[in-house]
């Protein structure tokens, strides 16, 4: 789906300042997420699952500390709009909801990770090819092989956890306790 | 508090585990397999807040004879996982010589189950499921745990071949079942060594009675078509939804119809306006949406148009605790519409009498050209159990019609017995107008004291003169003290009465199944030689006391017990309330 | 209360992020429920409002969707099933400085709430109502709602209702609602967007969220490929909203409509006639 009607044209961070705050941004946000998908785990009973959305937040979250020492800053600069350059579903954030089940198993939050990652890293990438500053088109350059990183890190996760089987989904006792 | 949890001819067991457990299903085979192995048993449903996934356990009880209330506490506890079961500590009381069985692999079982004393034994339940390929892992529960209460193994394989829904699994799962039950065979040197066999079911044939499985709601809904119910209109709303989903299909299948309404407001006048049309009518809802529905409610009872409404009563007030049970509607099911407007109460006294007494509300509805309202409860609406099938009733469903062309046909006018003809659309001759506003005989409005006092005095009447028979309560026994009550408390009720009697201490039981009207006269014949009343129910309102003191003279006041949902009234607890009462006098 | 206070919202002396306004409670919704995205899109909203959460009331009904405002750190009306706006329009009228949102499922509101949803229209109190719409009744575990296909099979109503839907957007802008908007749960940011324009317009404010149900509805999973951004921009002519919504089918995300109308004014408090005064009508 494209970007809704009501959006401006693309909008490029101007300066380093901007980009990295649009970067640290998307880390917040996707440390923010996982540590509500871990939450609703929780309270579906699905313990193993929460640990591991409690894991990505981790990593997301020492990643945009790494961003905030890196650019000096003691806390994350507000009042910023996403670029529109990867807004709606393409959005990394909007796409992982729907792939959530309360009984999934640790291959799939693996799966929903590593697209995540790989959406940040095709941001970056794009960004890099479209940015005019120097500065910026490094730090993206720079992020994108984090992201890179990132993935190597999830597809050997990924290796280590068992598949899920085909009735990982089925659960004996309907919603509406039909009997 | 006595030693022994449970009274020996029963055994309770609680399935516990969260999502994808299957405790529920695992529950209901359960039951299922004690059908078949000659046993009766009850089966009630709790669980968590979510709407899917959540933790939730089945408690079931088995035993000889029929069973209407969960006992005190619980011979096993087998629990696949222990995500938050700790919730239902209230709900799953264990004692010394209970059994605990715990997957090691899940974590160490709540506290406040260890505390209890109850003998626990772990059990590798995840890894022996993983052991046989395709099984799920509530098969082996329902193996252990049937197995423990004495069920054969070949009733358990076959309740599961009867539920079984996917082929190309069957032959795992019933494999999970002999699993389960070689497991609970293991146990049995550790406990009896250590406190003792588990209580367990006396085999036996199966009776020769037909029996059925059936829960509340659907027997609510059974009682309705029996009654003659063809038209019913519907709004979802929990504890009651069941009564209407099940009656969507089964009313097709027998030539009537079910509306989806858009709220109560809409359901309760659908069906007055099909009834004023003709057709028995009813509609199933619970307190917030029987109270959406008074005002048309007061019409029926003005315009003298039958309807049925059943209320699955819950926890109140307001929305209250909705998926759990209390008997908080009666004050008013039994007198909250404005105005003077007599109206029926009849309340089923368990799951299997859901059946016959909401068909009699059709009955009288039509019979008395009122509306009756059937006060159910969450604990027998959504339970499910094994019950001997109900008798037939021979009594017809009958509405007094005015035929055509009858002359100075009025459709108001005074009857001795109060009820007057009532023209249905259609009928050439004698055409009315209903009408909410007080009228005259002829049903023209009318703000004349004449009128309103004839018409008052004519629906008060209709209703107080009619020989409702003997159902209107059930009496048992024979003593100077009695306890009175209605509902579901009627089964722990008279169990506590069966363990008082064994104590040497007599008591007469006492179950009130028409509410409204009142029985002045056949309270009086029930009560003879009676000098000590108490008053049981499950509110915090003391609402059946307080209306039994407004409507009835007792030889001496009557005492109370009560207290609110959302636990349900336990045959220890009565017992010892009954025993103080009687001791204090 | 004596004196009602009849002034704007404050203007916000502190920056508010969206954290400041989601509670510590954690929901019971499926894991996957649209509700979710809701929240953090209501929150990053009210954060872009810049009104403090002790300044804001969230008013709901019954439904999985209305357990939305304890969520939520303003101050919150959970009321009965589908009068959540008439709640809503007393505590506006009462209190014209609170910043009013009235949030519920599409049970909740086109249903049981359907009347009040005309009349909320009609009177155009400055508020703004958000229904997570998934086409189903999911608290009470799987009926078919107003805005539920003719043709969905439930026990309730065994082969569909034989129903035409419910189109929320037109009986909207045909009773007078100021703002109609249609926005999906999986756009987290265009809804956060649509919500903050909705509480920026005056009057009363639609927005039609598709939220979907996992768990009784699973095949709503295909939402997000099928919806699409609204190609036509949003106009303030109600006469071609019209038009355009009687052919709209359900999919297009977007500002609908923008009106000019005037919000509601309760009738002017005249000044300064104390209680005692009011005896002269009485006096002989």
């Amino acid at each position: 789906m494209s970007q809704t009607n009501n959006n401006a044209a693309l909008k490029l961070p101007g300066t380093l300042q901007d980009f990295m705050a649009q970067a640290l941004q998307m880390e917040l946000d996707a440390a923010e997420r996982y540590n509500e998908f871990a939450d609703m785990m929780e309270t579906h009973n699905n313990l193993e699952v929460a640990q591991w959305f409690r894991k990505m937040a981790e990593v997301e979250g020492k990643h945009a500390d790494q961003i905030m020492s890196e650019m000096g800053w003691s806390e994350a600069p507000s009042g910023l709009r996403m670029a529109p350059l990867l807004t709606g579903l393409e959005a990394p954030e909007s796409a992982s909801d729907a792939e959530l089940h309360y009984l999934m198993q640790p291959w799939h939050v693996l799966q929903l990770a590593l697209a995540n990652e790989q959406r940040a890293e095709r941001f970056f990438a794009k960004l890099a090819s479209l940015a005019t500053v120097e500065s910026v088109r490094k730090a993206a350059l720079e992020l994108q092989q984090e992201e890179a990183e990132h993935i190597e890190m999830v597809q050997a996760w990924l290796k280590k956890v068992p598949q899920p089987t085909a009735s990982w989904d089925q659960d004996p006792d309907p919603p509406r306790y039909d009997s | 508090m006595q030693e022994q949890i449970s009274a020996p001819s029963s055994v309770s067991i609680a399935l516990a585990g969260s999502g994808g457990s299957g405790v529920m299903t695992a529950g209901t085979v359960l039951l299922a397999a004690a059908a078949k192995a000659g046993a009766y048993g009850l089966m009630v449903r709790t669980s968590g807040p979510q709407i899917r996934g959540g933790e939730a356990a089945a408690l079931v009880r088995l035993g000889p004879q029929p069973i209407s209330s969960l006992d005190d506490g619980f011979d096993l506890l087998l629990a696949i996982d222990w995500q938050n079961v700790n919730r239902f500590a209230d709900e799953i009381v264990l004692g010394p010589r209970s059994v605990l069985i715990g997957d090691p692999d899940e974590g160490e079982a709540p506290e406040v189950f260890k505390a209890t004393g109850a003998r626990y034994i772990p059990l590798s339940l995840k890894k022996m499921a993983k052991e046989i390929p395709g099984c799920w892992i509530n098969m082996l529960a329902l193996g252990i745990s049937g197995t423990l209460a004495g069920l054969p193994l070949q009733a358990m394989q076959d309740a599961v071949r009867e539920s079984w829904k996917k082929p190309d699994t069957l032959e795992a799962n019933l494999l999970a079942v002999a699993r389960g039950a070689q497991a609970a065979a293991d146990m049995a040197e550790q406990l009896a060594t250590n406190g003792g066999p588990m209580a367990q079911l006396q085999g036996g044939a199966a009776p020769d009675t037909k029996r059925w499985m059936i829960s509340g709601n659907e027997a609510a809904g059974f009682g309705a078509i029996r009654g003659g119910v063809r038209f019913v209109a519907a709004y979802p709303i929990t504890p009651a939804t069941e009564v209407l989903e099940w009656l969507a299909p089964s009313l097709i299948k027998v030539g009537g119809t079910l509306l989806q309404a858009e709220d109560e407001l809409a359901s309760i006048n659908m069906i007055i306006g099909a009834a004023y049309g003709g057709v028995p009518s009813l509609t199933a809802t619970a307190g917030p949406g029987l109270a959406l529905m008074t005002e048309a409610i007061g019409l029926a009872v003005a315009a003298e148009v039958p309807i049925v409404v059943v209320d699955v009563m819950r926890g109140g007030p307001s929305t209250g605790i909705p998926a759990k049970s209390e008997q908080s509607d009666l004050s008013f099911a039994v007198s909250g519409l404005h105005g003077d407007a007599p109206r029926l109460v009849v309340a089923p006294s368990s799951i299997s009498d859901c059946l016959g007494a909401t068909q009699w509300a059709v009955q009288l509805a039509e019979a008395l050209q009122a509306p009756a309202i059937v006060l159910s409860d969450q604990y027998m609406g959504q339970s499910r159990a094994i019950i001997d099938r109900p008798a037939d009733s021979d009594s017809v469903t009958q509405r007094l019609t005015a035929p055509a062309n009858a002359p100075d046909y009025k459709r108001y006018r005074n009857t001795e017995s109060g009820v007057s003809p009532m023209a249905i659309p259609g009928t050439e001759g004698v055409s009315y107008t209903a009408d909410g506003l007080e009228h005259s005989e002829a049903g023209i409005p009318s703000s004349q004291s004449k009128d309103h006092v004839l018409q008052l005095n004519k629906r008060e009447r209709k209703l107080a003169l009619h020989d409702y028979g003997p159902y209107w309560a059930d009496v048992e026994g024979d003593a100077d003290a009695v306890v009175i009550t209605f509902g579901s408390s009627s089964g722990p009720a008279r169990e506590a009465v069966a363990r008082a009697r064994a104590m040497g201490v007599n008591l007469r039981l006492m179950v009130l199944r028409l509410l409204a009207p009142a029985r002045p006269e056949q309270m009086t014949a029930a009560l003879q030689g009676v000098k000590h009343v108490i008053v049981v129910e499950q509110n915090h309102g003391a609402q059946l006391y307080r209306y039994l003191r407004a409507w009835y003279d007792f030889p001496q006041p009557p005492a109370s017990y009560h207290r609110p949902g959302p636990l349900p009234l336990r045959p220890g607890e009565l017992l010892n309330a009954l025993l103080e009462w009687r001791n204090a006098q | 209360m004596n004196d009602i206070v009849n002034e704007a919202p404050a203007v916000p002396v502190q920056v508010l992020t969206a954290a400041n306004f989601k509670s510590s409670y954690k929901p019971i919704w499926c894991p996957g429920c649209g509700d979710y995205t809701v929240l953090s899109s209501v929150t990053k909203a009210l954060a872009i409002m810049g009104v403090p959460p002790k300044d804001c009331a969230v008013v709901s009904g019954i439904g999985c969707s209305s357990r939305i405002p304890a969520y939520t750190t303003c101050y919150g009306f959970h009321g009965v099933h589908g009068r959540s706006l008439a709640a809503a329009t007393g505590l506006k009228v009462a209190r014209p400085d609170l910043q009013v949102l009235v949030a519920g499922g599409d049970g909740d509101g086109y249903s049981i709430g359907g009347n009040h949803f005309l009349h909320a229209c009609r009177r155009n109190v400055d508020m703004t109502y958000l229904v997570m719409d998934n086409h189903v009744y999911g608290m009470t575990k799987g009926q078919p709602s107003p805005t539920t296909e003719p043709d969905w099979d439930s026990k309730l109503s065994p082969g569909g209702t034989g129903v035409r839907v419910f189109n929320p957007p037109v009986v909207a802008l045909a009773s007078g609602a100021n703002f109609v908007a249609r926005a999906f749960a999986g756009d987290l940011h265009g809804t956060a967007d649509i919500i903050a324009k909705a509480m920026q317009h005056p009057g009363f404010s639609f927005v039609e969220i598709l939220s979907p149900c996992v768990t009784f509805r699973p095949e709503q999973r295909d939402w997000r490929k099928l919806v699409r951004a609204a190609v036509v921009p949003s106009t303030d002519d109600a006469g071609r909203a019209a038009r355009r919504l009687m052919t709209d089918d359900g999919l297009n995300i977007g500002i609908l409509y923008a009106g000019n109308r005037a919000p509601y004014q309760a009738s002017v408090r005249a000044a300064g006639c104390s209680v005692a005064e009011l005896e002269a009508e009485f006096a002989l």
